[in-house]
């Protein structure tokens, strides 16, 4: 099916974009820019080295609020959110009973009974109707926020000092997977060390109608030290280097927790949450699967998400996500292969247009800055 | 962006008859803008035989991979070795320095489009 650029949801952007020349794709439903006229290797260039700065808006926002809604996020993800200070941000999940994913999101505490739940676009109403159908056991409200707020995610080594000519808040001070609450440029926003592609820098969420002065003002800012636009194409990359999750790849309904190799999110211990009983027995036996990071051996051999990993000629896993790495120089991808083939140094077999050719087994993150 | 001494495919491949029973073979401005960044040709070897429409190799960006097919039937006679090392000369220059393939043509041309032909092919598919 083909949705007509007309029928596809926009971001308070859409026009820059158009503007600053982007070729826009249809990204779950959404008008978004792939890439710029700078190309996904010059802006993912940029990103490492210097800045990028990307249009977010169409994440979803998911407010929670008053006094059992501690409780219900802990029911709703595994991850301790008891554990989170206010103005500090976790990585977590929502999961099904059997442990597979509903989406993964952001937890933002914003108060000791009030938090911000930042889920994917595409699966934004779903989540909406999830969390809303657990809510009425718990004394709070939720209101999905996602119409009236936008996001724009600056990332790079230069983006503190970018940014905080922008702002009377203190940046430096604030650290990493925190927030605060500030004016940039003049503008109410929150402000998050957070992001996906790796490196360094801010989200900035503000109301819908104010995001286009935002994204001017850090793109005027940043226009003498080499920060760029830069679109979904450049994000998969430098998210697949740092091997973060994408749903609808890494994660899904099919997956669970422990697999995707997302233990770390999983607070057995925490008390109650849904899905902890599924997850609870499959700790106790080995996981059938594995996600391991690969590289193919030949410059030629690039391998692409969903391609079969194969054994024999026959299919034993899949490819999650793969591409070119412009930072690596090496064509690499994530895949789920069977547990006793996942070793550091093993060789896989990669089913490219019919083709079987080798990849290697290689550690992750691909990439990690240095700090 | 179109060329009048070319003739063009509706896979948005070009070819370029040099007058002399050969040929020039590439991806158009249109192919090479929509595919992004190229990191890699897979190029034929000297000597084999195409046949009109059949796959002769690949052009790989970072985002997408995308067949390249034969405009018109014939035997491959050289290829664009500078490539392998400088992939990204399909996207800067897609009908000069990013010439795939010289072939010595074995069919005819007569039902590949011409440049006002093409245009209007590629005005349709971008809007």
């Amino acid at each position: 099916m083909t949705i007509a650029a007309s029928e596809l949801m926009k971001t308070p952007l859409n026009a820059a974009h158009r503007a600053l020349n982007a070729k826009m794709v249809d990204f779950g439903g959404w008008d978004m820019p792939v890439q710029y006229p700078a190309g996904i290797i010059a802006e993912h260039e940029a990103v490492r080295t210097k800045a990028g700065l990307f249009d977010v808006s169409h994440m979803g926002e998911i407010r929670v609020k008053g006094p059992g809604a501690l409780a219900l996020v802990e029911h709703l993800t595994p991850n301790a959110v008891s554990k989170l200070v206010i103005g500090q941000v976790h990585y977590t999940a929502f999961l099904y009973d059997n442990g597979t994913f509903v989406d993964d999101l952001l937890v933002y505490r914003e108060g000791e009974q009030e938090f911000l739940l930042v889920v994917n676009a595409g699966n934004s109403d779903k989540d909406f109707a999830w969390v809303q159908k657990h809510a009425p056991a718990y004394d709070c409200t939720v209101v999905n926020e996602s119409p009236v707020t936008g996001q724009i995610a600056l990332q790079g080594p230069l983006s503190l000092s970018i940014l905080q000519p922008l702002t009377q808040t203190p940046l430096d001070p604030i650290g990493y997977y925190f927030f605060t609450h500030g004016e940039v440029a003049g503008i109410k926003c929150l402000i998050s060390r957070t992001g996906y592609t790796g490196e360094d820098g801010f989200e900035l969420y503000c109301a819908a109608d104010d995001t286009e002065a935002i994204w001017n003002a850090v793109m005027e800012a940043g226009k003498h030290q080499g920060l760029l636009p830069a679109g979904l194409g450049c994000r998969n990359t430098l998210r697949l280097e740092c091997k973060m999750a994408l749903y609808g790849h890494e994660i899904d309904d099919s997956i669970h927790a422990l697999e995707a190799g997302l233990g770390w999110i999983v607070k057995l211990d925490k008390g109650d949450f849904i899905g902890r009983e599924a997850l609870v027995a499959a700790k106790a036996t080995p996981a059938p699967r594995k996600l391991v990071g690969f590289k193919t051996l030949e410059k030629r051999d690039i391998a692409r998400d969903h391609m079969p990993v194969v054994q024999d000629g026959k299919p034993i896993g899949f490819v999650t996500s793969a591409a070119p790495s412009p930072t690596c120089g090496i064509n690499l991808g994530l895949a789920y292969v069977p547990a006793e083939l996942a070793k550091m140094g093993g060789l896989i077999q990669i089913e490219i247009r019919g083709r079987a050719v080798n990849a290697e087994i290689i550690p992750t993150p691909f990439y990690k800055r240095k700090k | 962006m179109f060329p009048a001494d070319l003739k063009y495919t509706k896979d948005h491949e070009w070819l370029k008859p040099a007058g002399d029973g050969t040929a020039l073979v590439g991806i158009t401005q249109y192919a090479q803008d929509a595919l992004g960044d190229v990191v890699f040709v897979d190029l034929p070897e000297v000597g084999v035989s195409f046949a009109q429409g059949e796959e002769f190799g690949t052009v790989e960006s970072v985002k997408t991979v995308s067949e390249l097919n034969m405009p018109s039937a014939g035997e491959v006679l050289d290829v664009n070795a500078t490539l392998a090392d400088h992939p990204e000369a399909v996207n800067e220059d897609p009908y000069g320095k990013g010439w795939m393939v010289k072939i010595k043509l074995a069919g005819d041309l007569a039902d590949l489009l011409d440049a006002k032909a093409y245009e209007a092919l590629v005005h349709a598919e971008s809007h």
